[in-house]
Order: C-alpha cells, then sequence, then structure tokens
C-alpha cells in the first residue's frame, strides 16, 4: 500500500519537474521583449475596447502611443484630456488637448413630423433598411429607426425613443467613441463639442433637397431658407446644399438662429427656456424647471405645445 | 413529359408554386400614357448623361442621355413630345434618381426606325456593325440584371466564346412575358439568336426553357430545326434554372469559377427578351423604348401581358389589368423570388422591368422570424453551394473577414434559403448586408493599395 | 386602398416549412412505435409520454416565464418532441416522479441553459435519458416483459434486455452462441418482442416512421443509414473474426436504442451537422462508439454515449466540413 502511495508521489513529482524544465526553455525560447510602457499606458486607459481611437483595442492604442514620438493625432475619447494627460506623463510627451465631444442626432423625423408612406418588414437593421430604399418614410437622408446606433453603442449611451421612432443620447454616458457615427448608414450622428451644461444648439436635419421637396415628406425639415444664417452674428452657420450647417466650434450658443428657423429645425438643447417665450407658453415655465433641473425622466416624458416639444424629444439631460 | 430529355444544375434549388397566372394572356399593347418618366439608369453601371434640355421636343426613339463610362447604356424617348423636367423621381430602387419627364404629345417616331411587322431574315451587318447597334440602342439584359449587352457580345482578348445560350427559362414563379415573347415573336428570336451568333463568332446556340412551357418548347423546336448551329434544350422545373451560372451549368456542364464570367468557360448567355431586342435593333434600327411585362396576381382581374414603353407609371400598367385590388399588400416589381418591393406606384416600368406581382395583404407580411433549429435545409437548397445559416449569423456578428472566407460574395441572391428557412429567418437580408460590407472592405482595400 | 405597401427584400415568397410543421411530423413518425409500444407494454407506455410531454411543456414554460422572462416557445413543438423521446428512451415501468426529474434536466439543462431551441448543443431527451441512467440505475434497468394490454403495473415481470443478457452473460464467461439461444429471435426482435424502453423495441414501427420522415422531406436519409450501416459493417466484421465472443450484425441492428436513437435521435436537427459529408461522418461515428461501447464498455447499450459524444464534435464538424462551393473546382468540358 505505501509503495502505491510511495510510486505515486514520486512519478507525478517527476511529471511535474519535467514539465516545468520544458516550460522554462519554451518560455526561454519564446521570450518577447515588450516595452514594459506600453503595460503602463494600458493601465491608464479606460479599457472599453471601443475602437473609438481608431485602433482595435486598447492595447493597439497603447502600442501606438508608446511607438509614436508625438501624441498628435492619438486621442482616446472616452477617456478624454484626463486620460491623455496621463498617458503623456508616462512617455515624457506633451499630451495634446481636445475638445469633449457628445454625439447628437441630427434628424427628427418622428412619427408625428415625418408621414410613414410604406411598411418596412425584414432584417431589423437600417443597413439592410438603407440598401433597399429610402425607408417607411419618403425622406432619404432621415433616421431609418432601427437602432443600428444603439446596437453599435458599447457605453448605454443611446436608446429608442418608441414614441418618436428616433434614437436618443444620453449625454452622460457618451463618450464620442465615434461607434455610432460609422454604424449610422444615413450619417446622422455628429460628434459636437461638449459645451457647458451639456447646452447644444444644431440643425437637426441633413436633408440636402430643395425647400419644397423636403418639407413633403418631414414638416420639421431644414429647408435651407438661409434666415438661421443671416441672424447668427458669429458666423457660425454656413449654408449649402439646401442645408444650414452650425460649426460647434465657432457657435457661441447665443440662440438667435433658434426662433428664427420656420421649421424648428434647429435644436437647443439643455437651455433655460427663454425669457421671451414664457409669455407665449404657459406651460413653458413648467418645461424650464425640468430643464435646468437636468433630469432624463422629465425631460423625454413631457410634451409641450409649442415647438419646444420638437427639442424636448431629443433631449435627456 | 418524358417526352424531352431533361437536363438541369446539380446541387440545390427549390420548386416554389408556379402561378403562371397569365401564360395563356396574349401580349396586348398598353395604351400610350400621357407623361413618361424615363430615369438617366436603368442598367448596371454608370449612370447616363442628359443631350437634352428641359422644353425640348422629342420624338419616339430619339436619344435622350448618352452612355457615360465603360459599363453604361444609352437612353431613348419612349414617346413624342415635350421634355416637362429632368429631375429627380423615385423609380424602382426605391431612391429618387435624375429622371426626364415628358409630356406626350402624339406617336410620332424616328424616321430611322422600322416599325412595320415584316421580318427582316436576312443580316447584312457586319460583326461591328451589330454590337454598335446594339449599344447605340441601349440594350441592357432584360430579365432583371439589366447588364448592358453590348459588354457582354464584346468577347475580351485572350478569351474565347463557343456557345450562345439564350435564357428562356422563366424560373421565377407569376412571370410570364418570356414565354409570350418565345410564342408570339419566335420567328423573330430566331434571328435575334443569329445575331447575337454573329456578333459573338460563335456556331452553337442552345435555348434553355423550362419544361412547363411546352408550346414555347415545340415551336422553337420546329424553327430551330430549320437553322443551322440553334438547338432547344427542355430543362428541369428548378428555381434557380434561370440563373446565369446555373444555366451554364445545366445546358453544358461547365462550371463557372467563383469570382470569373461565364465566358471564361466559353459560353455567353442572353435572355430571350434581350434577343429580340437586338433584333429590333439590328433589322429595324429601333432602340430599346419598350418591353413586355407580366402584370399578375391572385387577386388581380385579369393578369395579363402588355407591351409597354419605358417610362409609363407602374399604377397605369396596373390600370390596365382591372385595376389595383382591395386587398392589395405589396407590390414587387419582376417576380416573387428575386424581384423589388416598391413604396409607391407613380414610380416607372424601366428597362429591366419584366413584371409587375401584385401580393394581397395576407402573403404581403413575413412571419415572426424564429430561432434557427439548425435543419441545414438552406445548405441543402443553396445552389452555390454555401451556408446561408453561417453567413447570417456572421453579418450579424459583423464579421465581414469571415463571411467574405465563406465566400459570401458568391451568393446570386436567388432567396431559396429565405424561401425554404422553417424559422422564417431572414437569411437572404443580412447574406446581402455580408456582400455590402465586403465590397466596401474591398474597396477600402484597392484604396490603400493604389 | 389606403393601407401601406409592405416593402421588404426578395424573397417575397416562403414555402410551407414551418419549425412546427417538422415537428409535426416527427410526432406523427413517431406514432407507429408508440402504438407497438402500447401493444406490448399496455397502459403505462400510454400514459407516460403524454405524462412526459406535459412535464416538458410545463417546465419549458416555467422557465422561459419566470426564469428566463421571455416570450413562450411552446408553438413550436419542440417541447413535445423531446418529451416524447425521452419517454421513449425510458422502461415503462418507472415511477413518476423519477420522469418529472427527467423531464426537468432535459428541458432545464439539457435545453434552457443553453438558451433554447437551436442553440443546445446535446440532444436534450438525451441529456435527461442519461442523467436518469445514471442517478437512478436500477429503475432505468428493469425492463417490464412485453405482453400487452392484460399487463397491469403491479404484476409486471422484470427481466433483461437482449443486450443486457449478452452482456451479462459474456461477464460470466458463457459463450455467445448459447446466450443467444435465451433471447427472442431476429423476427420477434423486428417486431419488437422485446424488453426494452418503451419506444425502441419495435424496428418495423420505427422504419416505418423513417419512410414517413424521408417522404415529408423533415430529414435526409444521410445519417440513419450511415449509422446503421456503421454498426452493421462493424458488428459483423468482429463475428466474422470471432463468432463465440460476438453477436451477429443483425442483432445488434435489432437490440437496444439503434433504431430511435438513428432514425430520431441522431437527426436531431440542432444537434447533427449541416452539410451531407458532414453528416456522414457524425454518424460513422455514433456507429462505430456505439459498438465498442456495446462491445468493450461497462454498460450493455452504448446508442445514447455514442450520440452525445458525436454531439460534442458537431460544432467542429460543422467548422471543417463544407458543402461543395460551386465553381470550386474547375471543370472545363
Amino acid at each position: 500500500m505505501s509503495n502505491t502511495v510511495l510510486y505515486t508521489v514520486i512519478s507525478l513529482s517527476g511529471l511535474g519537474a519535467i514539465a516545468a524544465v520544458i516550460l522554462y526553455f519554451v518560455a526561454q525560447k519564446f521570450k518577447v521583449t515588450e516595452d514594459p510602457r506600453i503595460d503602463e499606458v494600458e493601465d491608464v486607459l479606460p479599457h472599453a475596447n471601443c475602437g473609438g481611437c481608431g485602433y482595435p483595442g486598447c492595447r493597439q492604442f497603447a502600442e501606438a502611443c508608446v511607438k509614436a514620438d508625438s501624441l498628435e493625432g492619438l486621442f482616446c475619447p472616452v477617456g478624454g484630456n484626463e486620460v491623455m494627460a496621463r498617458v503623456a506623463e508616462i512617455l515624457g510627451l506633451e499630451a495634446v488637448e481636445e475638445e469633449p465631444r457628445v454625439a447628437v442626432i441630427r434628424c427628427q423625423g418622428s412619427f408625428e413630423n415625418r408621414p410613414r408612406t410604406s411598411h418596412y418588414e425584414g432584417a431589423t437593421t437600417c443597413a439592410v433598411e438603407h440598401a433597399l430604399y429610402t425607408g417607411d418614410t419618403d425622406c432619404p437622408w432621415g433616421c431609418l429607426g432601427l437602432g443600428d446606433c444603439v446596437e453599435a453603442c458599447n457605453f448605454e449611451a443611446l436608446y429608442m425613443d418608441e414614441k418618436t421612432g428616433l434614437p436618443v443620447v444620453i449625454d452622460e454616458n457618451c463618450t464620442a467613441c465615434g461607434a455610432c457615427v460609422e454604424a449610422c448608414p444615413r450619417d446622422i450622428i455628429e460628434l459636437r463639442k461638449r459645451n457647458k451644461k451639456d447646452r447644444k444648439i444644431f440643425v437637426s436635419c441633413i436633408n440636402e433637397d430643395r425647400g419644397g421637396v423636403a418639407r413633403k415628406y418631414c414638416s420639421v425639415a431644414c429647408i435651407g431658407c438661409s434666415k438661421c444664417f443671416q441672424v447668427c452674428p458669429f458666423d457660425a452657420i454656413t449654408m449649402g446644399n439646401n442645408l444650414a450647417f452650425i460649426d460647434s466650434d465657432a457657435c457661441r450658443l447665443c440662440r438667435k438662429c433658434v426662433p428664427v428657423c420656420p421649421t424648428h429645425s434647429i435644436l437647443e438643447i439643455n437651455f433655460p427656456a427663454p425669457r421671451v417665450k414664457k409669455e407665449l407658453v404657459t406651460t413653458a415655465g413648467a418645461d424650464s424647471s425640468g430643464k435646468t433641473a437636468g433630469t432624463k425622466d422629465t425631460a423625454t416624458g413631457k410634451k409641450s405645445s409649442s415647438g419646444d416639444s420638437t427639442e424636448t424629444q431629443n433631449k435627456n439631460d | 413529359m418524358q417526352k424531352y430529355q431533361l437536363k438541369t444544375f446539380p446541387k440545390g434549388g427549390v420548386h416554389p408554386a408556379e402561378n403562371k397566372l397569365s401564360a395563356g394572356s396574349p401580349i396586348k399593347i398598353l395604351p400610350l400614357p400621357e407623361r413618361v418618366v424615363i430615369p438617366v439608369v436603368q442598367h448596371l453601371g454608370a449612370p447616363a448623361e442628359p443631350v437634352v434640355q428641359k422644353g425640348d421636343t422629342v420624338v419616339a426613339g430619339q436619344l435622350l442621355a448618352q452612355s457615360k463610362g465603360f459599363v453604361s447604356a444609352n437612353i431613348h424617348a419612349s414617346v413624342s413630345g415635350k421634355v416637362f423636367r429632368i429631375e429627380e423621381r423615385f423609380d424602382a430602387s426605391g431612391y429618387k434618381r435624375l429622371a426626364f419627364v415628358i409630356d406626350r404629345h402624339d406617336d410620332t417616331w424616328d424616321p430611322a426606325i422600322d416599325r412595320s411587322d415584316t421580318l427582316h431574315e436576312h443580316i447584312t451587318a457586319s460583326r461591328e456593325e451589330i454590337i454598335r447597334k446594339i449599344q447605340e440602342a441601349g440594350i441592357v439584359g432584360m430579365g432583371g440584371a439589366t447588364f448592358p449587352t453590348h459588354i457582354k457580345l464584346n468577347v475580351p482578348k485572350g478569351k474565347k466564346a463557343d456557345i450562345l445560350i439564350i435564357n428562356g427559362v422563366e424560373c421565377e414563379p407569376f412571370l410570364t412575358a418570356d414565354h409570350r415573347l418565345m410564342l408570339e415573336k419566335s420567328k423573330e428570336l430566331m434571328v435575334g439568336i443569329r445575331i447575337l451568333m454573329k456578333a459573338l463568332g460563335v456556331d452553337r446556340a442552345v435555348i434553355g426553357i423550362e419544361q412547363n412551357k411546352p408550346d414555347a418548347i415545340d415551336l422553337l423546336s420546329s424553327l430551330a430545326e430549320k437553322s443551322s448551329g440553334i438547338t432547344v434544350q427542355a430543362l428541369k422545373v428548378k428555381y434557380p434554372q434561370g440563373g446565369e451560372k446555373q444555366l451554364i451549368k445545366a445546358i453544358t456542364g461547365r462550371e463557372v469559377p467563383s469570382g470569373a464570367l461565364p465566358v471564361d468557360v466559353g459560353a455567353v448567355v442572353h435572355n430571350v427578351g434581350t434577343t429580340l431586342a437586338a433584333y429590333e435593333a439590328v433589322q429595324k434600327n429601333k432602340p430599346l423604348v419598350e418591353r413586355i411585362v407580366t402584370v399578375t396576381g391572385k387577386s388581380l382581374q385579369e393578369p395579363s401581358n402588355f407591351l409597354v414603353r419605358i417610362g409609363t407609371p407602374v399604377a397605369e400598367v396596373i390600370e390596365a389589368a382591372g385595376g389595383l385590388p382591395e386587398d392589395t399588400g405589396k407590390v414587387v416589381l419582376g417576380g416573387p423570388m428575386m424581384g423589388k418591393a416598391v413604396s409607391k406606384l407613380d414610380i416607372p416600368v424601366t428597362k429591366g422591368t419584366s413584371g409587375i406581382l401584385i401580393l394581397p395583404d395576407s402573403e404581403a407580411h413575413r412571419k415572426p422570424v424564429q430561432p434557427c433549429i439548425r435543419c441545414a435545409k438552406c445548405v441543402s437548397v443553396c445552389p452555390m453551394g454555401l451556408e446561408p445559416y453561417l453567413l447570417m449569423s456572421l453579418g450579424q456578428h459583423q464579421l465581414w473577414d469571415k463571411a467574405r472566407r465563406e465566400r459570401a460574395l458568391d451568393c446570386i441572391e436567388c432567396g431559396s434559403c429565405s424561401f425554404i428557412c422553417p424559422a422564417d429567418r431572414p437569411l437572404l437580408d443580412y447574406i446581402r448586408l455580408d456582400k455590402m460590407r465586403i465590397g466596401a472592405l474591398i474597396r477600402k482595400e484597392k484604396k490603400a493599395v493604389s | 386602398m389606403n393601407k401601406l405597401l409592405t416593402v421588404s427584400l426578395s424573397p417575397h415568397v416562403h414555402g410551407k416549412d414551418s419549425t412546427s410543421r417538422l415537428m409535426t411530423g416527427v410526432v406523427i413518425a413517431l406514432l407507429p412505435a408508440w402504438a407497438v409500444s402500447v401493444y406490448y407494454f399496455g397502459w403505462a407506455a400510454l400514459y407516460l409520454p403524454v405524462l412526459s410531454v406535459v412535464f416538458c411543456m410545463f417546465f419549458e414554460f416555467v422557465i422561459q416565464k419566470y426564469m428566463l422572462k421571455r416570450a413562450s416557445s411552446l408553438k413550436d413543438g419542440s417541447a413535445i418532441v423531446t418529451g416524447l423521446l425521452l419517454a421513449f428512451t425510458l422502461p415503462s415501468s418507472l415511477p413518476v416522479w423519477i420522469l418529472a426529474i427527467g423531464a426537468l434536466v432535459a428541458i432545464g439543462v439539457g435545453k434552457m441553459s443553453f438558451g433554447g431551441l437551436g442553440t443546445n448543443p446535446f440532444n436534450p431527451a438525451l441529456v435527461g435519458r442519461v442523467f436518469l441512467f445514471i442517478s437512478f440505475p436500477v429503475q432505468l434497468t428493469s425492463w417490464p416483459v412485453p405482453k400487452g394490454f392484460h399487463t397491469s403495473l403491479t404484476d409486471a415481470v422484470t427481466g433483461a434486455t437482449p443486450l443486457g443478457l449478452l452482456k451479462e452473460g459474456m461477464r460470466s464467461g458463457e459463450q455467445v452462441s448459447t446466450l443467444l439461444k435465451n433471447v427472442p429471435d431476429h423476427m420477434q426482435m423486428f417486431l419488437g418482442y422485446m424488453g426494452g424502453s418503451m419506444g425502441e423495441v419495435a424496428a418495423a414501427a420505427l422504419l416505418l416512421g423513417f419512410l414517413y420522415l424521408l417522404w415529408k422531406k423533415i430529414i435526409t436519409w444521410h445519417i440513419p443509414v450511415t449509422i446503421l450501416t456503421t454498426v452493421f459493417l462493424f458488428s459483423g466484421l468482429l463475428w466474422l473474426i470471432n463468432p463465440a465472443n460476438n453477436a451477429d450484425p443483425v442483432f445488434h441492428l435489432l437490440t437496444g436504442g439503434v433504431m430511435l436513437g438513428s432514425i430520431f435521435m441522431a437527426t436531431d436537427y440542432v444537434t447533427s451537422p449541416m452539410t451531407p459529408k458532414g453528416m456522414i461522418i457524425y454518424a460513422t461515428g455514433i456507429g462505430l462508439l456505439t459498438v465498442i461501447i456495446r462491445r468493450w464498455g461497462a454498460y450493455p447499450e452504448g446508442v445514447q454515449f455514442a450520440i452525445l459524444i458525436m454531439n460534442a464534435f458537431v460544432p467542429l464538424i460543422n467548422m471543417y466540413v463544407k458543402p461543395k462551393r460551386f465553381g470550386e473546382v474547375k471543370k472545363n468540358g
């Protein structure tokens, strides 16, 4: 009996020893010398592996950072300037500051604003519907509402609003990684400068059709009338292809363009209600409190009767 | 049934209900529309460039847009009248594209065009002339693929075609346009075949017809006996018998390699509609301005076959067949297996519109998608030997590279997999997505190389 | 017409096949075997499968509704098939509570824990059966002797299956030829007159079901025919080498669960390969393993283990065995 135990112990220990020796030599032979700073850099990165930096994952981004002579063009949108500063510190390089950005949805073609003209059936992905036809509305530019962007988002920063059929960005979750921008077959989503208190003003339409045509299939389409362009004191608005575009870097959030838009296609989000409007709309007061409090539920849950209704749909913070 | 020796392609295929409701209905000429919409893209390839202006008066058969680039085709006026507008209009693509809107005055034709019914059997044109005339007439593959015909006739240097295959299979359920054409224009068709043979320099042509059209097989066989080199091959009824690669395999036993063209195995396939158009272009100077369209559907009053001018609104063609039924749920341009569903009816009939199929609401919807039970039916019916279930799942997980290795690009989009799937999964939808994304990848790679 | 037109990608027509139709077909194909079973084993063979189906459907419903919180998939009929097959692999003298445990394991562990229909790597009915086989060996190996309707549960005489007899006998060193004298002859076995699980005894009835499945194009011939051929050839080879220690190949085909397993279990869509070539590889494996376990293994019957083992290889087979792609081989004729 004791012999059996002895033999077992000896043979197993022997096996273990042999395996250890083999492993040692293999490890020596295939040793990869890596810059230890890669690990250090990777450690400070957010480990989201979202690909927002342009690299497949955080590891590859760290490798690129270590290899690079300057951090120009290397930016982790998820970690932002803070993380990049730490990366720079590790590598002894200068961090390149970038404005924090946030995704916005440039379409207001809700069920209410944009009548359905057909009924799509099939794979529930915008990419397929986009390839097939204009979608269940006649607007060839607007949101298809099947949520490829929501699917692409790694940070739970997007959801589909069932009432409007449009995606909504949850500002505090959005890291501006750009996955949704990439996923949208119609390039509706734009990454814009993240202003104080997440305030933003933008033209929520990318329809390049002539005004009359655009209005036919969407009541809140930008018709390219140039009114906002004329009123903007900072030259932040450019006109082109029957469409106005507000440059988020030049915009000073003065909100002059918002009321002049005849189709309410310019959105102002996370602002207190304008004083002038208070007299016009009785519910605006209640709205403003909701806006300043800035909770998601109050914002999406209410529906005001004025032009504000469109902005409440897209705002959530 | 055992009268003919039947051939077919060996792998895969399905048997959808044939529903050839309009097979017995002779071709009628559709009353001319008051306004036509003629898109500048009715073919596979680059848009043609307009050569007339808004406000110009045009006659039927006059060139409206000149082909631009290598793969492109001319566009002609199908009626005489005034160009009302040149603007973006919805067409079968599901999007708006540039189109000529012409208000018809009367039915004046370009005097160079011979519109009589006389049969011109003698082919005087040389090979080059034939190809030039076909190119000028703007002829494209009329089976639905709309690939410019003259390109297929110009056999690339170093390759040689030895057989011309005329596609009279019409394996799509419901459609009967080609069937009627073979019956009513058989003599013209035979001349057309000889024209195409001359253009290709081949001495053998085979007309492939499915055995569910015995009258066409008999008629064309009796005519073929009189011309040397032309034979008729009866084929088993199996979808997609009319697919180019399947048809070549069935008739010649040759397999077109992945990524190659039919001419690489010495075969060139043309649809019967294309062949007739070639006859008219070469012998009668007539550009492609009208085509035979099947209007069909179970609830439609009179399923029929019409000779329709290009640009006629779909709604008018449906009207002529008894009007849109109350219970319509879906309108498809083309056949039910590969046709395109449309969202509106004011879009025009174009060169590739072989049929207008009206499905009642009860048949218009897809059933809810269920989980894949891995029954392997999609694998067994795929005529290209692919694994649709796998390609769909790769598509859903966005693994385009892997889908490419699994040869997603070989898919001919025949729809057999989605047709057979017991769990009603949108297999082909996702395979198309695969193909689109792989196409984008390839373009990206090419860019990186250059 | 004021309704909106529906737009979708082609194809716009769909074949008649549906999951529930296929499952119904399988159930119909199982009916002859069930009938024979009722004839030989009496009422228990009638109500145990019904109870098994009820248990399976109940567990599937409960798990989907209260644990996974998603829509019920009872309508697809897969739980019915699982329930029937589970019961068919069990002896008719089985206590109902053991059956219930089997159903719970089959549905809960075999199917739902992997995500439900379509994602389970192992045949759920077999998972349940093997669990019971290992947990309750006594109850699972007491086989009522076939008698018919006059058998009531109380006076049922239990005996061994032909395979069990063979195994026991060979352990005690007896000759196969003498052992085989104690088992029913081939014709009796073909018609199901032998001890065994409820659904496995009647080869004739199971073959009838196979023909129905083929006729309805629910399964292809590849898996059953390959398994049966492999079992026949391999056991035949052993028999030729040494007839004293091996049973004849026909005996191997007709006894145990080979018929039921090859026609109804191994062909389970979810857990079998996708290509004909893959199916043949998989089925050959099952055939070989079955004979190996029967001949050299500890258990008299090996089909259940053979199928489960080969189930594990299915993903691998699917990855490496591809259908012949069109245009892959240049054939310029």
